[in-house]
């Protein structure tokens, strides 16, 4: 048998009376999909992958990308995508990769829950005039106070606090290594992060001594395969962050390939160069909460009990079960990722099937938490598909602390969301480590551009506060009651815990 | 809107209802005359050491024959009456309430550390979630609750409220919203020791609510008010914070305040509102917590709601409007407007 190549995705036109040659769109598109032959700029559509570094680039303005309307037949069932998988595969034999988050067509809960405003029995509150708080502590809460009123009649406070991450905005950047995104990204979230007053992850990729300036700001990561990791990383991180699994791909490892692996992510993994970095499904000194609560323990054992230790899971079907087995270890934070969340490589089928709905999960897991009196003893952050600020506000609704950002940060750097993010050749400099590609990237203007993104959101999650006559974000954690389910299914709001609109 | 009203006299002297009567009806511009209520603690010396049970019911057949039941499974009814009513012309008589002093028998509530205080709950939450036609609305010792729909006045005289004495006094004027006036739906709200009287609307009341159904409570009244006085019972008995420190995790100093404190207060502040942060009340309120030994009242930390006190001799007032204080006693000592947040605080003297 013999399978045809497939059509392209998106057809490139150039217009010719606007084109002056100037062949920045050869210059700037990594995958190679201009040429110029005869005086003429001449586009191969079928290797585009619709980044729009081209569009941005041309002086002119004289490129334009459509995409292409499926010439196959049309068909409900074996869609085009259906389609050219069986083909592909057919071919190779092989995992079809993917990157960024799940793309099948899942209806978004979050746009289907609607907030609520103060009218007259309870008057909005005005951020512009009134204090509106969003300080968010992440780490172990005491269950409760101890005071004593001493000799001079004065309250002696006999409760300790354990270490907390101060927040300024309940907005953090979630793990993208170094390796799977470029040094220059994550110089210009971390100095975004410092300006904003919040922290980043580091991803399992170790710190790169750039980093180490902003080190106080970062979340120090531990995934199976333990790259990077030694007491030094350890003692760097404000908080370390243990990764079980990630809502891209729960349940599966991950895999830089050796290409991706330069000199300098090389040493920042503590792995030869060009090397594949290999992380296993589990720990594999971990295969029981147990030992995971073992792990949380030595981890903060290392550091002398001063640093907050977070576990992120993948949101699935158990994942309250597992956020009550890890907090009722000495952890101080979960993260659940929930299965919109953004990969750099992953395999298709487990993108795109794999794991629920961070609004159910984090809705699940607060729930459970409660419900076994523990929820004060962890904090929640939620994650994957976190689009703005109503997602933001909605997540803090349902039970989060706070949320991570992930494809969210790297848009606002100028991502396109192509999805090509594994092949290591992202023209915006992102994602690769091509040091051509990756010099594109300004680490001070990709910086403002996210810490720009933060305090919009910040500022719209204020007006959303205090539209709904609440001034503190303690209020906002957990307040189902500020939340209408608009035509969710009743099995569904029962997870959820929130009424329809009009009760 | 809704009036309130409170006075604590901390030498323990008794006074009647007819002044707060008075008091409360001269704010009839904050309700809409479909609900108050009146809380007196000192009510019943005769059986102080009972639970002074106060039930609604619908009929005195099913309802009561089932409470009755329970009551006789958990302890000792030593007393039970109807509640003397008296016919008002602008008052519906809704339901019939009756009032039971009753002991609950502490052996059957094993691995408590309060079992007759925790069997009392459990009772109340049993009869208000499973029992239809019946609502226990006071549960206090020497504490009675009387409340309706009505005006005031009607309400006051409804219960004959100036038969009654003590020495904390609460009563509250009804602009209902979230639930219809409902009889229990008036304030004060009551469970154990612990009334509430408040102004307002509790924005955080989901938040609340989880909080402390998370701690085994259930919220049955379908209002924000019933969690302040399970908030109350919880950080006041079950976490003994005293009351100053339990005002300031319910409402708590903004960040910006607790930043400029000196360290160990600092410390103090921030302890309370990250433990507390859930517990902590937000939206416009004022609000009355009463128990046994006094009374201590707050509003929001940005003051969205009105609230006044007042000191003569022994007495202390915490009202909506001076006006009634003044009607209740017009030769006062001190008038002050507590800051946001801010609380005044009368104990009985011991």
């Amino acid at each position: 048998m013999t399978i045809g190549s497939v059509p392209p995705k998106y057809k490139i036109a150039i217009d010719r009376d606007q084109c002056m040659l100037c062949e920045r769109c050869i210059d700037n598109c990594s995958y190679g999909v201009f040429r110029k032959e005869d005086q003429k700029i001449i586009a191969d559509s079928r290797k585009c992958t619709a980044c729009h570094r081209c569009i941005a680039m041309c002086p002119r303005d004289a490129i334009n990308l459509h995409e292409k309307p499926n010439d196959y037949r049309s068909h409900p069932v074996w869609t085009r995508e259906t389609r050219e998988a069986i083909y592909n595969q057919a071919k190779s034999g092989k995992i079809i990769l993917s990157g960024m988050g799940n793309a099948g067509d899942y209806p978004i809960i979050f746009d289907k829950l609607v907030l609520d405003a103060c009218q007259v029995t309870n008057p909005s509150i005005d951020p512009l005039r009134e204090p509106m708080e969003i300080r968010t502590y992440i780490g172990k809460k005491p269950r409760q106070v101890e005071v004593s009123k001493n000799s001079s009649g004065d309250y002696d406070l006999n409760t300790e606090l354990a270490p907390n991450l101060k927040l300024d905005t309940p907005v953090m950047i979630g793990h993208m290594s170094y390796g799977a995104i470029s040094l220059n990204a994550q110089l210009a979230m971390a100095k975004a992060v410092h300006e904003v007053g919040t922290y980043m992850g580091t991803g399992e990729g170790g710190l790169h001594k750039s980093l180490f300036p902003y080190q106080d700001r970062m979340i120090v990561q531990i995934a199976s395969g333990r790259f990077g990791v030694d007491v030094d990383y350890l003692e760097r991180g404000a908080a370390i962050e243990i990764k079980i699994g990630q809502g891209a791909k729960p349940g599966i490892g991950g895999h830089l390939p050796g290409e991706k692996v330069s000199e300098e992510v090389s040493k920042t993994r503590m792995i030869p160069i060009h090397s594949d970095a290999i992380s296993p499904a589990p720990h594999h000194d971990i295969y029981s909460i147990e030992d995971l609560a073992q792990l949380v323990r030595s981890l903060k054992e290392a550091t002398e009990w001063k640093k907050p230790v977070f576990v992120k899971i993948a949101a699935v079907h158990n994942a309250p079960a597992i956020a009550a087995g890890i907090a009722r270890s000495s952890a101080d934070a979960v993260v659940i990722d929930g299965f919109k969340g953004g990969t750099g490589a992953a395999p298709r089928v487990f993108r795109d099937n794999v794991g629920i709905p961070i609004e159910a999960a984090v809705a699940a897991v607060d729930s459970k938490l409660r419900s076994q009196g523990v929820r004060n003893e962890i904090s929640i952050i939620a994650s994957g598909g976190i689009r703005n600020s109503a997602d933001l506000t909605k997540s803090i609704a349902l039970g989060a602390d706070a949320v991570y950002i992930g494809t969210a940060a790297l848009v606002a750097m100028g991502c396109r969301v192509c999805g090509s993010c594994y092949r290591g050749l992202c023209p915006w400099g992102i994602a690769t480590q091509r040091p051509e590609l990756v010099k594109r990237l300004n680490p001070d203007e990709a910086s403002k551009n996210v810490a720009n993104l933060i305090k919009g959101w910040t500022l719209e999650l204020s007006e959303l506060m205090g539209a709904a006559g609440i001034n503190s974000i303690e209020s906002l954690r957990g307040n189902r009651d500020r939340l209408r389910g608009y035509m969710l299914d009743e099995g569904l709001m029962n997870v959820l815990d929130v009424k329809t609109v009009g009760a | 809107m809704c009036g309130i009203i409170s006075v604590i006299d901390r030498s323990r002297n008794v006074m009647d209802g007819g002044a707060i009567k008075n008091a409360l009806a001269l704010m009839n511009e904050r309700g809409s005359g479909e609900g108050a209520g009146y809380a007196v603690y000192g009510a019943y010396p005769d059986f102080r050491d009972y639970y002074a049970l106060h039930v609604f019911y619908d009929n005195l057949v099913e309802p009561k024959k089932a409470v009755e039941e329970l009551l006789n499974k958990w302890g000792e009814i030593e007393y039970s009456e109807e509640i003397p009513t008296y016919e008002q012309k602008r008052l519906k008589k809704q339901h019939i309430p009756w009032r039971y002093f009753f002991k609950p028998d502490p052996k059957l509530l094993a691995g408590s550390c309060s079992p007759e205080e925790d069997a009392i709950i459990n009772i109340v939450n049993k009869v208000n979630t499973q029992i239809n036609g019946a609502l226990i609305f006071s549960s206090g010792k020497n504490i009675g609750v009387f409340k309706a729909s009505g005006w005031p006045e009607d309400v006051a005289n409804f219960y004959k409220i100036e038969d009654y004495e003590g020495y904390i006094w609460m009563g509250h004027n009804r602009y209902p919203t979230n639930t219809s006036g409902w009889w229990g739906g008036a304030h004060p709200f009551n469970l154990l020791d612990w009334s509430v009287i408040h102004n307002g609307e509790i924005t955080s009341y989901g938040t609340n609510r989880r909080y402390i159904e998370s701690f085994g409570y259930k919220c049955t009244m379908k209002t924000d008010t019933e969690v302040v006085a399970y908030l109350a019972d919880l950080l006041g008995r079950r976490h003994k914070l005293p009351d100053e420190i339990s005002v300031k995790a319910l409402a708590p100093p903004f960040w910006d305040e607790i930043d400029r404190m000196p360290e160990k207060e600092k410390k103090l502040y921030t302890t309370l509102r990250m433990a507390y942060g859930s517990a902590m009340m937000n939206g416009p309120f004022a609000i009355v917590v009463a128990k046994p030994e006094g009374i201590v009242g707050f509003t929001d930390r940005i003051k969205l709601r009105p609230m006044i006190a007042a000191e003569s001799g022994d007495c202390l007032y915490i009202s909506s409007e001076e006006a009634a204080i003044r009607r209740m006693n017009p030769d006062l000592d001190r008038v002050w407007m507590p800051k946001a947040g801010e609380p005044v605080i009368g104990m009985v003297k011991r």
